[in-house]
């Protein structure tokens, strides 16, 4: 007798592929290089398999965020080209997988930064994530324009949780970091939501091009580049960094505010016109990746 | 999705959580020789 074997599924099997599309691995190669930066620049160091550890443990917390925010923004994710590919909206994963990967993940990656560093670090990534998911993703992303503003704070966290994985606690220069990444969060945003503007209208999430139009977002750009630049000078003034960083820290936020301008002064309403703002922000990236280096070289140097 | 699609998706989903557990057990070892370096110097 032969049996014939069918497999009556209604929710579709996610490839491992799709669960490691949910984590956003190209944002977080930034979050694992400022955490990575944070560790670094502490007075503390952690022996080797103590500070990969820590760094595995903000990744996987970033992970974990982004999978998190993926389950909650399926039906957003489906309105917009950029995201409409993501293993949710696209169909290829189920929402109830997607929930129970990033809660475990988020789980296991707190769990373990307390059982390997302290668990000082291990609460402040909880809190990380924590905001990501409840603050930015459910309370204010749908609701008001300054999403990105206050919600910017759930990326910050990074440098400010490799410093305590280190030392325990937390210090003047790990919340300028903070305070750093906080100011750049929203140009770097403001500049890419000016050109993808129309995905955001489309999906009805009130970003500030959508609701308070390109001209004021322009003007809000600027307005943030300059405290940003201070927060990232201000380390040097301090005697928390040496010369090189504050050169290099001058001279990057300087270009910065010089590449602001331009995009202050365009007119374009459609996304062909706006070089300026595409420039802004793939340097803003950039000025990120070189503050951050700047300042472990300057440790290291100095 | 055929089921020699699922079949594929589950083994490889399979290989994979079996590599991170390994892994994970050379993790847990690495960590526990570095706390145990930590606390006897």
């Amino acid at each position: 007798m032969t049996t014939t074997t069918t497999l009556e599924r209604t929710a579709p099997i996610a490839d491992w592929r799709d669960f490691l599309a949910l984590t956003k691995p190209r944002v977080m190669t930034l979050v694992v290089f400022t955490g990575l930066c944070g560790l670094l620049v502490a007075p503390v160091s952690l022996p080797p398999a103590l500070a990969f550890t820590a760094i595995l443990c903000i990744a996987l917390g970033a992970g974990a965020a982004a999978a998190l925010n993926m389950w909650y923004e399926a039906d957003l994710d489906a309105l917009m080209k950029r995201t409409r590919s993501r293993p949710l909206p696209a169909g290829r994963m189920d929402r109830q997988s997607a929930l129970h990967f990033g809660v475990g993940l988020g789980c296991f990656s707190v769990l373990l930064m307390g059982l390997a560093t302290n668990w000082f670090a291990a609460a402040i990534l909880a809190v990380s994530i924590l905001f990501y998911v409840l603050v930015y993703t459910i309370w204010l992303k749908r609701r008001t324009p300054q999403n990105i503003v206050i919600g910017g704070a759930a990326g910050a966290f990074p440098p400010l949780i490799g410093w305590a994985a280190a030392t325990g606690d937390v210090a003047t220069l790990p919340l300028l970091l903070f305070a750093l990444i906080f100011l750049w969060t929203p140009p770097h945003f403001w500049a890419l939501s000016l050109f993808v503007r129309s995905d955001y209208a489309a999906a009805g999430v009130p970003m500030l091009p959508v609701v308070a139009g390109a001209r004021a977002t322009r003007i809000q750009i600027l307005l943030y580049t300059l405290p940003m630049a201070a927060a990232a000078i201000a380390p040097w003034p301090l005697g928390l960094a040496g010369a090189l960083y504050g050169v290099a820290a001058s001279a990057l936020s300087l270009l910065f505010v010089l590449l602001a301008l331009p995009v202050l002064a365009n007119k374009a309403a459609e996304p062909a016109g706006m070089k300026p703002e595409k420039r802004l922000f793939a340097y803003s990236v950039l000025y990120l990746f070189a503050i951050f280096g700047a300042l472990v070289v300057d440790r290291l140097l100095g | 999705m055929t089921d020699e699609e699922i079949r594929r998706r589950q083994r490889s989903r399979a290989i994979a959580m079996a590599v991170l557990l390994v892994l994970f057990v050379l993790l847990v070892y690495a960590i526990t020789i570095a706390k145990m370096g930590l606390y006897s110097s």
